[in-house]
């Protein structure tokens, strides 16, 4: 093994792993996100067809003779 | 299925594990010593290390989750464990690159093919890089979890035999950390390598619950949209690794 790299040139490769885990961490969370909202858009999705459901049902409730 | 609270304690964990990562990076740059023989590039220690252990011990948990999942038929532990693995799979890339780049710095190669504890943490990596291929090659929900059970389990109690052979084995560059003498690092080093694997240790925990909540989640949406749309218009899942609950 060689003699330890000077500040100047050990700098670089430590701010790069460093780097590195930020960007697992970051991407890992943009995917988190990705998934979130994709969730979140299917919860509207369900609510509106609930929501059309309660119409339908109240429409025919309406047209029911008593 | 179990209704697990997957959720439960999230936002804590998360905060005390960002709270533990952040101080023992701040310990690393600010409290730790240079390393007399590498200098600064030694730095690179409190991540790499704790991100291999964590990643390691991350794989034998799915394997412990793969017994317990054939013991019960709980397709919860099939999650649990298929998470456990998922999230040590991301860790031990980072574990790779970050050593990779470490190598560099300190022995001028970014790899030594010669090094029994690269080759051997390439190889436990290999492994479970098939996990994923395994499970989306078997269409059948059943015999997919009871098989990625099985290869958790044989590739869970392979790490530790892996480990043992490496330690067994002559190194020729890379270091020896766990070891009798506690790797020879003083008091402050070895206080602030504790912290970082705490909170690594802690950041798997609080990113397996967050993957968990969010399987869930999705489980919890596509059974609800089945309910509202009916049984006549019962579309299958499509073919996926990821257990289905």
């Amino acid at each position: 093994m060689g003699p330890a790299l000077p500040l100047d040139d050990a700098g670089p490769y430590v701010a790069a792993a460093y780097l590195v885990f930020l960007a697992l961490v970051v991407i890992y969370v943009a995917i988190m996100a990705a998934k979130l909202s994709r969730i979140s858009r299917e919860i509207g999705e369900l609510a509106e067809l609930a929501a059309r459901r309660d119409e339908e049902r109240e429409a025919q409730r309406e047209t029911v003779p008593r | 299925m179990t209704q697990a609270k997957f959720s439960r304690g999230l936002v804590p964990l998360s905060i005390v594990s960002v709270v533990l990562l952040v101080g023992g990076f701040a310990m690393v740059f600010f409290y730790a010593p240079n390393e007399a023989d590498q200098g600064f590039v030694q730095k690179i220690f409190y991540l790499h290390v704790p991100l291999a252990i964590v990643a390691l011990f991350g794989f034998v948990a799915g394997g412990v989750y793969g017994i317990r999942f054939l013991r019960s038929g709980d397709r919860t532990y099939d999650l649990r464990s298929y998470v456990a693995i998922h999230i040590s799979l991301i860790l031990a890339v980072g574990a790779l690159i970050t050593g990779s780049i470490w190598a560099k710095a300190s022995w001028g190669s970014w790899w030594v093919w010669d090094e029994p504890t690269l080759v051997s943490f390439l190889i436990v990596f290999l492994l479970y890089a098939c996990y994923q291929p395994l499970r989306f090659s078997i269409e059948d929900p059943e015999r997919q979890a009871r098989y990625a059970a099985v290869f958790a389990i044989v590739g869970g109690a392979f790490v530790p035999l892996n480990f043992m052979a490496v330690r067994a084995a002559e190194s020729l560059v890379h270091p020896r950390v766990l070891s009798t003498t506690g790797g020879a690092m003083p008091g402050s080093m070895r206080v602030t390598f504790l912290v970082c694997l705490a909170g690594m240790a802690l950041l798997f925990v609080t990113l397996n619950k967050y993957e968990l909540t969010s399987k869930q989640a999705t489980f919890a949406l596509r059974a609800l949209k089945r309910r509202l749309a009916g049984d006549d218009d019962w579309v299958p899942i499509r073919r996926s690794a990821a257990p289905q609950l």
